[in-house]
Parts: C-alpha cells; sequence; structure tokens
C-alpha cells in the first residue's frame, strides 16, 4: 500500500511580517499537500508568498496561524534544538546561489555533511557523487567565483543533494539563468524527483513551469488561486 | 565522525582564520600579551622580594630572660620543651657566664664588667622560629606561650620590622591580584570584541551554515577555539617578553641590591607557573568568546 502521507501539507496558514508598528499579511489561509517524490512549482507574482511558502517549509520562518507539517512533522512546534537536525532533511536552492565564496567548490559542497558530522570518507564518496551529478566534478577544487553563474547554481544544487534529504525546495533556481541553463536545472530537478525526493521549485518563469507540464500551485497576494490535484490524498483533519 | 575530530576540525580552522589574517591576529595577540606581561612581572617581582624577605626573617629570634634564681639545668629542660614545639626551628641556650664573658669581648666595657662582684646578667635563650611560622602573628603566638612560664623574666621579640614588611607585602599583593583581575576583565573584552567582529565578518557564512543544518554548537565552536587560541598565544608573547625584560634588569638589579648588602635577585617564572600562565590566559579567552559568541550568534539567523 502506498505511502499516503503527503511530504508538505499547510493547513489554512497565516503568516504576517511585522516591522515595528506596521505588519504585513504574506500569507492567508493557505492549504495545500504536496505527496512524496513530487515535484511542484510554486508561481505567483513578486510578492504573491512563494518565497515565504518556502521559509515556512525551511523552518526559516515560522506560520502565524495554521499548521506547517513536513515530512509529518508540525514546523510551528518544533522544538529551538531540533531546528538543524529537521533543516538537514530539506535541500534548499537558491537564485543567488550562497556560496561560500573563500571555499572551494568541494567544501561548499561537503558543508551539509559536514555539520550533520558525516564521516570524513563518507563526506569524500558522497561530494564527488553529487558534483559528478551536476557535471562539475572536473571543477571540484575550484573557488566559486571562479565558475559561471549556471555552474555556481549547479553547485548549489550538489550542496542541497549531497546528504540525500527526501525534500528539495528551490527559490527561483533559474532567475540568473539563460533558457537552454534553466533547462538544465530543470532536467537535475526532475531526476531528483523521479528517484523519490520532493522537489518543490518557486518560479516567475511561466515558460519553464508550463514546458514541465507539472502541478501549479499559484499564489495570488498571499492565497491559493489555483492548484492542479495530482494525488489522491486524504482530507486535511484525518491526520491530525 | 567522533567528538576527537569535530573538534580537531573546529581548531584547525579556527588556527587558518587566525593565520589568514596575521595583522589582526598579531595586533589582538599583542595587546593581550601586554595586559598578562604588566601583572606577570608584577608577580616575579612580589616573589623575589617574598624569596628575599624569607631569608630576613629567618634572621628573627625571640630572647628570653630567666629569672636570675633559675638554675641552668632548669634553663635547659624548659629550652628542651620549646624546641618540641611546632613552629620552632632552633632553640640556643646562652648561660649567664656566656652572655657575660661576651658582654665583656664585644661591649668594651671589659675593665668595668670585671670590676663586678657578681655577675648580674640571667640565663637566656634564643628562639629562633622556623621559616613557616615567622609571621608576626606567629612570633606573637610563641611570645605569650614563653610568656607563661613561671621561671621567666622578661621576653623580648621585635617583630615590629617583620610586621610592617608583611604589611608592605600583603598591599603588594593585594594590588597585584586587583590589577591581574582588571587586566583579566580586559583580556576577556578583548577576546570578546574582536569574536564580535569575526562574527560580523563571517555574517554570510553563518547564515548558510545554519541554512544547512549547522547547528548553533557547530557554528560556536570555531569561536570558542579562536578565543582560546588568542588567549594561549598572547600568554605565549606574555611570557617572551616577561622573561626579556627580567633578563635585561636583572643586571642593573643585582647591582643596587649589592650596593646595600643585598643579594636580591629578581626570580625566574617556574614551569607550573608558566603552565599556570598559558591555562589561564587560554581559560580568558574562552570565557570572553563564549560570552561573545552566545551574544552575537543569536543574532544571526538564516534567511532565504
Amino acid at each position: 500500500m502506498a505511502d499516503l502521507t503527503p511530504m508538505v501539507r499547510f493547513d489554512r496558514v497565516h503568516k504576517r511580517y511585522r516591522h515595528g508598528a506596521s505588519s504585513r499579511d504574506a500569507l492567508t489561509n493557505l492549504s495545500f499537500d504536496i505527496a512524496p517524490g513530487e515535484m511542484v512549482f510554486l508561481t505567483g507574482r513578486s510578492g504573491a508568498g512563494k518565497s515565504s511558502v518556502l521559509k515556512l517549509i525551511g523552518l526559516i520562518e515560522r506560520p502565524t496561524r495554521g499548521q506547517v507539517l513536513v515530512n509529518g512533522r508540525n514546523t510551528g512546534t518544533l522544538a529551538l534544538r531540533h531546528v538543524p537536525a529537521f533543516r538537514r532533511q530539506v535541500g534548499m536552492v537558491f537564485q543567488d546561489h550562497r556560496l561560500l565564496t573563500e571555499r572551494s567548490i568541494y567544501d561548499n559542497v561537503a558543508l551539509p555533511l559536514v555539520v550533520a558530522h558525516t564521516p570524513l570518507r563518507e563526506i569524500d564518496k558522497r561530494v564527488r557523487a553529487a558534483l559528478d551529478q551536476v557535471g562539475l566534478l572536473d571543477r571540484i577544487r575550484a573557488l566559486p567565483l571562479e565558475l559561471s553563474v549556471g555552474e555556481q547554481q549547479r553547485v548549489g544544487i550538489a550542496r542541497a543533494v549531497v546528504s540525500k534529504p527526501p525534500l528539495l525546495i528551490a527559490d527561483e533556481p533559474t532567475g540568473n539563468l539563460d533558457p537552454q541553463l534553466s533547462r538544465e536545472v530543470m532536467t537535475l530537478f526532475r531526476r531528483f524527483s523521479e528517484v523519490g525526493v520532493t522537489v518543490i521549485v518557486a518560479s516567475h518563469d511561466m515558460a519553464l513551469v508550463r514546458e514541465s507540464g507539472l502541478r501549479e500551485i499559484v499564489l495570488q497576494e498571499g492565497r491559493l488561486a489555483g492548484s492542479e490535484p495530482s494525488l489522491d490524498l486524504p482530507p486535511l483533519t484525518a491526520q491530525r | 565522525m567522533n567528538w576527537f575530530v569535530r573538534h580537531l576540525q573546529a581548531l584547525l580552522f579556527a588556527l587558518g582564520r587566525l593565520a589568514r589574517a596575521p595583522f589582526a591576529t598579531s595586533f589582538t595577540v599583542l595587546v593581550i600579551a601586554l595586559a598578562i606581561t604588566l601583572p606577570a612581572l608584577f608577580a616575579l617581582m612580589v616573589g623575589s622580594l617574598r624569596d628575599t624577605t624569607g631569608e630576613l626573617a629567618r634572621s628573627v629570634s625571640i630572647s628570653v630572660f630567666f629569672k636570675r634564681d633559675v638554675a641552668l639545668d632548669r634553663v635547659r629542660q624548659l629550652a628542651d620543651g620549646v624546641r618540641e614545639r611546632a613552629g620552632v626551628a632552633t632553640v640556643t641556650v646562652i648561660p649567664a657566664d656566656e652572655a657575660l664573658d661576651t658582654f665583656r669581648k664585644d661591649s668594651g666595657f671589659g675593665t668595668a664588667v670585671d670590676a663586678l662582684t657578681e655577675n648580674p646578667l640571667p640565663h637566656a635563650l634564643d628562639v629562633r622560629p622556623a621559616e613557616d611560622a615567622a609571621t608576626p602573628s606567629d612570633l606573637e603566638a610563641l611570645q605569650r606561650h614563653l610568656e607563661t612560664w613561671p621561671e621567666v623574666d622578661l621576653v623580648q621579640a621585635d617583630a615590629e620590622w617583620v610586621r610592617r614588611l608583611d604589611a608592605i607585602l600583603d598591599l603588594a599583593r593585594r594590588l597585584l591580584l586587583g590589577t591581574a583581575a582588571l587586566l583579566a576583565v580586559g583580556v576577556v573584552a578583548v577576546i570578546g570584541n574582536t569574536v564580535r567582529l569575526e562574527i560580523l565578518n563571517r555574517r554570510a557564512e553563518i547564515e548558510i551554515t545554519k541554512l544547512v543544518g549547522g547547528s548553533n554548537a557547530f557554528v560556536r565552536r570555531p569561536f570558542l577555539y579562536a578565543g582560546a587560541l588568542y588567549g594561549a598565544l598572547g600568554a605565549l608573547l606574555a611570557l617572551v617578553l616577561t622573561l626579556t625584560v627580567r633578563f635585561l634588569l636583572a643586571e642593573p638589579i643585582g647591582r643596587l641590591a649589592a650596593s646595600y648588602g643585598s643579594d636580591f635577585t629578581l626570580l625566574l617564572p617556574t614551569l607550573p607557573q608558566c603552565g599556570a600562565v598559558l591555562g589561564g590566559a587560554a581559560f580568558l579567552g574562552l570565557a570572553g568568546a563564549w560570552i561573545s559568541a552566545g551574544r552575537h550568534l543569536r543574532t544571526v539567523a538564516p534567511r532565504a
């Protein structure tokens, strides 16, 4: 019997950011599910709430109201001391790559394994495998700034998948790439999805999204504007 | 990855960071070294004075004069008794005849003494306290004990100068402790501020490390090692500076002391003392880094 527990569940999630006396609602009453192994796109205009959704999944933010369940864990109630271990289960890819510019490609990709206290031999094996997957094994000792933008993005992807997380989130990963490189990055994501990794990509590149034929979660001013049903998941209340 | 490897990595990483910024590292280490050198030299000076005054304390004695009708055998008996007492180094019996002979030879009143029909001097004891029992309070306690003997006429102990010397050394010791405590706070503050700046410089790196699942302990560890290394390196330089100053001052101080008939010399720090300075400074560095990292790392939260 298939595991029907969603990898990501948003249940009437509300997110409000406060800046001193003022506040702004980024997400309002947002509910959706993403199944394990599924690859979905989060789309919407700038400010629609795509990044907020990813921040809540990656536990960079917590919901103001409602529940965010990731792999069955309620992120809103997770103790601070468990946050690092939680984040190791979520690979993150950013538009600006977020690489350590003074460290080699190898060190950048190894970082999630180092913080998880993985044995050195295992680190070496997995870093090489991850760089091989993104086609950068020959640049292992290079510094990030010696690479092209596309290569830097691939290093970011290798870092995100090196610890074999069950969930990969990417915030505008093709924002700085040309169409050809964008397609290459998407091909990589699909490959990870095919081996069971849940992939959530926030993008406003509608051509790329439509070309993929994958499910879209469309956001508009922090609300769900549309989502194609993908899997037959049990109702939200049944799993609480 | 075991505990040892994790800490070794953090140590090597901290060493690498320090080595990559030689100017900033040298400057911080120099400030710490100067803060340690001052009390270290002061401590050497106080220790040397204490050593010298210990020699002087050994020359302190208590004179016990007996009533004139007390027999010499009884005096010897009492002398044997006081020898058994803790804190007494030597007891010398000075018979009245011997005392008179000495007085006749040394006083210059030989002919006048010969004119005496009987010896006016009593038998006496010269009691010298042990080195570790020559404090003013020890001397007073011994004096009070000797005064309780019914055979004793007078007990004289010139302990005033010992009391003064002790007070001066006590003041010097307190000044040393006060200075050392203030400078220790200074070392903690310098290292804390250095670590704070380092955290600000590496904000992006810390954010990324936390984003990929680095715990606070993982992020903090290299900073703690850096703090301890700053302290230890500062102490090492301070020891070199202290030994250099000691070497430069040894000869002129020796000459000055000799002109006063003293063999006073500045002591060299012992190996345990050097170890204590190194360990203490490393601990202060660790404390400064711990306080600073604990406070400032909390403000570095990952953002996407």
